[in-house]
C-alpha cells in the first residue's frame, strides 16, 4: 500500500431498511491533496462522508488513518483524531460570538476546571481568524457574517481541532463566484499545510480547478477514481450519469410575441429603480452575485415583499400586487429559492403540495374532491416525471431533484402565463437539471414569458435570451443573449 | 390547461432511490397508539371485571367529553403550528357568561348556548389576531389571555358561582338522549364535524399547510393569518362549547372552573401523535390520547389507586406515547 495515504476506505458497505446505501466502496485519500467525490444525488457521497465522521458506523469494511484501523463511535471521536466536516448547510450558533462558535465544544479553561478563558480564547480565534486572511473581529456575533464568512469561520473552527482531513460538502453553493476565489486561495494553502480536504460539489468547472483527484460514485458503488489531468469534462459527465450526455442546453428558435410582464421603477429594502420586462416566448435570465438583490426583486414582484414604488403591469394592464394570492391570480407563478423554507411543506405528501397553490380547482364549495385530486396529482407526477412510490410519499424523503420538480408541478399547476425561476437547478443532479431546462423551453415554446434567476453562469448563457445584471441593488447592463459571455456578465455584476 | 411533458432521458429507474425513501406510514408508527390502547383496555378489563361493561364505558365517555372537546380545539391550532394556554380559563368564562343567561324562566336555551360559544371565538378571535397582526408568540398571547379570561370570568359572576339554571339548560350537560348521556353525543359530532374539516375541506388542508411550512404556504398564495385566525377561533370556540357542557353539568357557572385543564387537553393531543412543532397530527389521535387519559383515570379509580399516583402514572403515560412515536418515526 502506498503509505501516502493519509485515509483509505475499504469496502465500506452501508443499508439502511430497505435500501444498500452503499455497497463495496472505496476511498483513498492523500495528504495535502484535495479529493473531490462526485456523484448524483443519492449517489451515496453524504452517507460514505457521514461515516467517515462518526455519524453512522459502516455495516462492513475498514476505515485505515495514517495506517492505523480506526472506528469513530461518535462525531466526537472524530473530531478528536482531526476529521472535520463543513456541512453545506451551516449550523451555527446565530447568537454567540465567533470566537465562540470556533472553540464550541472545545474552550480553553483556566486552571479552575469549566471555567472558560475568555482573553485566550478570543486570543486564539483571532489569531485563527487572522491567519486564514479574514478581516472579522471574532467577537461579532455569528449571525452578523455573510455566509460566505461563516464558511471561512468553520474552516477557521477545523483548524483549530488540528484537522488533518476537512470534507467540505458543497461549499460553494452559496456563495457567489468571488467568495469561490477566495475559498479557494484558502484551500490552496490548507494543501501547503498538508491537510487532506475531500470536496463534494456538483460544479464541474469548479472541480477541474481545484481538486487533484477525483473519485465518482453512483447509485452506492464506487465507480473510478482519476488523477485531474487525466479526465476531461465529458469523460467525468459519462462517469457520474452512466452515459453519454449531448450537449445539455438545446437552441431555440422563437420569436418573441407581445409583453407579457413589464415593471418599472420597482424600489424596495435592497433595490432600486428596476425597469424590465419580459415577453411571450422569451426567457430572461437575471446574472448577478449572491446578495445583489434580485430574489429581493422577484419576490416583490411576486408579492412577498413589500415594495417602496414602481409599477407592474400585467399583458400591457398596471395590477396591484399585495400578495402571493393577487400574483398567483394575475397569472403569476414563482419558483421560490429555497425549495426547503419556501417551496415545500416538507411535512406533507407529494399528492398535497403539488395540489397547495390551485387547491379551489380540486375543490367542490368548501370541499376537497378526493378522487378529482389523486388524479390531478398523479397526472402532474407523470408529467414532470417525478420518481415517487406513490403521490401518498411525505416529501421529505425525497431527493432534491424530485423535490424541485414538486415545487414546479405545484406552481405551474395553475398555468400561470409569466414564470419566475429563482435559481432553478441549484443542488441537484445532472439528470434533473436537463430535464428542467428542457421543461423550461417547452414552457416558452408555448407562449410562456419566463424569468430565470441564476448563479451559474454556464446556465445563464445556456437557457437566456435576453439578460439583465444585477449589481447592488440595480440592474447595471442588457446583454443579448448570443453577444453575452462569461467575462461580460462577471464585469458588470462586480464592477 | 396545456400538457408539456419532460421528455424522461434520465429516467433511468434507480431502485436505490426509490427504496431509500423511508416508508413514513409504516403500520407500527400509524397504529402504535391504537395498539396501546387496546392493550390498556384489555389489561384493565382483566384487572377489574366491571371496567368493560356497557355502563363503565358510558361513564368514562362521559368522563372525557369534555377534555375531548377541548383537546379537539386545540389540536387544530397545534397542526397549524400554534399553541393555546388559555383554554382553562375561557371555559370557566364561558361557562359563567352562559350560565347567567340561563336562569329559569328568562331567556330561551339558544340564548345562553349561542352566547357562550361567540364569547369563545371572540377570546379566539382576540388571541389570532395578537398573533397574526401583532406578531406575538402563541405561547405568550395565550398565557396572558389564559390570566385575563379568568379575570373576566370572575369580573362577570363577582367571583361567585353562577347558579339556579334553568332545567333546559342542565340537560345540556347531565341529560341523557335515546340513554346516552348528550356529553357524549355532543362530542362525537365534535369529532365528525372536526374530522371533517380537517380532512375534506380547504380550510383543513391549509392548516397542515401553515403548521409545515408557513413561508411555503404564503408562497402558494394562502392567507396565512386568515388560517391561524380560523385555528384559534375554532380552538375557542369549542372551549366555548365545553364550558357551557361543564356549567350544565354542574348546575353551576363557576369562575374557578377548568384550572389546567389546558394542560390535560394537550396532552392528549400530544399523546395522539400530533407534532408540537406543526404540520401533523390528526383528530382520530387526539380521540385516541382522550380516552387513553380517561381510560387510565378510570381504571385506576376501579383499582382503588390513589390520586396521587394517578398523577404519576398519567405523566409517564405522556412521555412514554411521545417516546413511542419518536422510536417509530426513526
Amino acid at each position: 500500500m502506498n503509505p501516502a495515504y493519509l485515509l483509505r476506505a475499504e469496502n465500506i458497505s452501508k443499508s439502511f431498511p430497505g435500501v444498500k446505501a452503499l455497497d463495496n466502496v472505496q476511498l483513498h485519500v492523500e495528504k495535502g491533496k484535495v479529493h473531490a467525490v462526485m456523484g448524483e444525488n443519492g449517489a451515496g457521497k453524504s452517507t460514505l462522508m457521514k461515516i467517515l465522521i462518526g455519524m453512522y458506523a459502516p455495516d462492513a469494511g475498514q476505515i485505515i488513518y495514517k495506517e492505523q484501523p480506526i472506528a469513530f463511535k461518535s462525531v466526537h471521536d472524530a473530531l478528536k483524531a482531526g476529521f472535520s466536516m463543513i456541512h453545506q448547510e451551516l449550523l451555527p450558533f446565530p447568537e454567540l460570538s465567533v470566537a465562540e462558535n470556533i472553540f464550541m465544544g472545545n474552550e480553553p479553561t483556566t486552571i479552575i476546571p469549566g471555567w472558560i478563558n475568555r482573553k485566550k480564547r478570543n486570543g486564539d480565534a483571532q489569531l485563527l481568524v487572522d491567519q486564514l486572511g479574514l478581516q472579522i473581529n471574532v467577537t461579532r456575533r455569528m449571525k452578523t457574517l455573510s455566509i460566505a464568512e461563516m464558511q471561512m469561520v468553520e474552516i477557521a473552527k477545523a483548524l483549530s481541532n488540528k484537522a488533518a482531513l476537512i470534507i467540505m460538502d458543497e461549499p460553494t453553493s452559496a456563495i457567489s463566484d468571488r467568495e469561490t476565489a477566495v475559498l479557494f486561495d484558502m484551500i490552496r494553502d490548507l494543501k501547503q499545510q498538508g491537510i487532506a480536504i475531500i470536496y463534494i460539489s456538483h460544479k464541474m468547472d469548479e472541480i477541474l480547478g481545484i481538486a487533484d483527484t477525483i473519485s465518482v460514485m453512483r447509485d452506492g458503488k464506487y465507480i473510478a477514481t482519476h488523477p485531474v489531468g487525466a479526465i476531461n469534462k465529458e469523460g467525468l459527465i459519462s462517469l457520474i450519469v452512466g452515459r453519454e450526455l449531448n450537449t445539455i442546453f438545446e437552441k431555440r428558435n422563437i420569436i418573441p410575441g407581445a409583453v407579457a410582464l413589464s415593471v418599472k421603477d420597482l424600489t424596495g429594502a435592497k433595490f432600486r429603480d428596476i425597469s424590465f420586462s419580459v415577453r411571450r416566448g422569451e426567457i430572461l435570465g437575471i446574472a448577478g452575485l449572491m446578495g445583489a438583490g434580485r430574489t429581493e426583486i422577484v419576490n416583490a414582484i411576486f408579492g412577498l415583499d413589500r415594495l417602496y414604488k414602481g409599477t407592474i403591469a400585467v399583458k400591457g394592464k398596471p395590477v396591484t400586487i399585495r400578495s402571493p394570492k393577487d400574483a398567483i391570480r394575475y397569472g403569476i407563478g414563482l419558483i421560490t429559492e429555497d425549495r426547503k423554507s419556501t417551496g415545500l411543506v416538507l411535512s406533507a405528501t407529494v399528492k398535497h403540495n403539488i395540489t397547495l397553490a390551485a387547491l379551489k380547482s380540486c375543490c367542490n364549495g368548501p370541499f376537497i374532491e378526493m378522487q378529482k385530486e389523486r388524479g390531478i396529482a398523479e397526472q402532474q407526477m407523470q408529467r414532470f416525471a417525478i420518481k415517487t412510490p406513490s403521490v401518498n410519499q411525505v416529501v421529505n424523503f425525497l431527493s432534491g431533484g424530485n423535490q424541485q420538480k414538486i415545487v414546479l408541478a405545484k406552481v405551474l399547476l395553475n398555468d400561470p402565463d409569466i414564470i419566475i425561476l429563482d435559481e432553478p437547478t441549484r443542488g441537484i443532479d445532472i439528470g434533473a437539471k436537463t430535464e428542467i431546462y428542457r421543461l423550461m423551453n417547452g414552457l416558452a415554446a408555448k407562449g410562456k414569458a419566463i424569468i430565470m434567476i441564476s448563479s451559474e453562469l454556464p446556465e445563464i448563457l445556456g437557457m437566456s435570451d435576453r439578460i439583465l445584471v444585477v449589481h447592488n441593488g440595480m440592474i447595471k447592463a442588457e446583454l443579448n443573449g448570443a453577444e453575452a459571455t462569461q467575462e461580460k456578465i462577471m464585469q458588470y455584476a462586480m464592477m | 390547461m396545456e400538457i408539456i411533458t419532460i421528455n424522461p432521458i434520465s429516467f433511468k429507474y434507480s431502485k436505490m432511490n426509490l427504496a431509500k425513501i423511508k416508508s413514513s406510514s409504516g403500520y407500527l408508527s400509524k397504529y402504535g397508539i391504537f395498539i396501546a390502547f387496546a392493550a390498556i383496555c384489555i389489561l384493565l378489563s382483566i384487572a377489574s371485571p366491571y371496567f368493560f361493561t356497557a355502563q363503565n364505558i358510558l361513564i368514562v365517555l362521559r368522563q372525557v367529553s369534555i377534555n375531548g372537546i377541548l383537546a379537539i380545539g386545540v389540536t387544530f391550532v397545534i397542526i397549524a403550528g400554534g399553541i393555546d394556554l388559555s383554554l382553562g380559563s375561557v371555559l370557566a368564562l364561558t361557562g359563567v357568561v352562559a350560565a347567567s343567561f340561563a336562569h329559569p324562566g328568562t331567556y330561551a336555551l339558544i340564548v345562553p348556548v349561542m352566547l357562550g360559544i361567540l364569547t369563545g371565538v371572540i377570546i379566539g378571535a382576540i388571541n389570532g389576531l395578537t398573533i397574526t397582526l401583532g406578531k406575538v408568540a402563541p405561547f405568550i398571547v395565550t398565557l396572558g389571555m389564559m390570566t385575563i379570561a379568568r379575570g373576566l370570568a370572575l369580573v362577570w359572576s363577582d367571583g361567585r358561582p353562577v347558579t339556579n339554571l334553568s332545567p333546559a339548560f342542565n340537560y345540556i350537560g347531565g341529560g341523557d338522549f335515546l340513554h346516552i348521556p348528550v356529553p357524549i353525543l355532543l362530542f362525537v359530532l365534535v369529532i365528525i364535524v372536526s374530522a371533517v374539516i380537517l380532512n375534506y375541506t380547504r380550510i383543513g388542508r391549509y392548516i397542515y399547510a401553515v403548521g409545515g411550512n408557513e413561508n411555503a404556504a404564503r408562497a402558494s398564495g394562502i392567507r396565512v393569518n386568515g388560517v391561524k385566525l380560523f385555528a384559534y377561533m375554532m380552538c375557542s370556540g369549542l372551549a366555548g362549547l365545553a364550558g357551557i357542557i361543564l356549567a350544565s353539568r354542574i348546575t353551576t357557572g363557576q369562575p374557578n372552573a377548568g384550572i389546567a385543564y389546558e394542560l390535560d387537553a394537550i396532552a392528549a393531543v400530544v399523546i395522539g401523535g400530533t407534532s408540537l412543532l406543526g404540520g401533523r397530527g390528526s383528530i382520530a389521535g387526539t380521540v385516541i390520547g382522550v380516552l387513553i387519559i380517561g381510560v387510565i383515570n378510570n381504571g385506576l379509580d376501579l383499582l382503588n389507586v390513589t390520586s396521587y399516583y394517578q398523577q404519576i402514572i398519567k405523566g409517564v403515560i405522556i412521555i412514554g406515547a411521545v417516546l413511542l412515536d419518536r422510536k417509530n418515526a426513526q
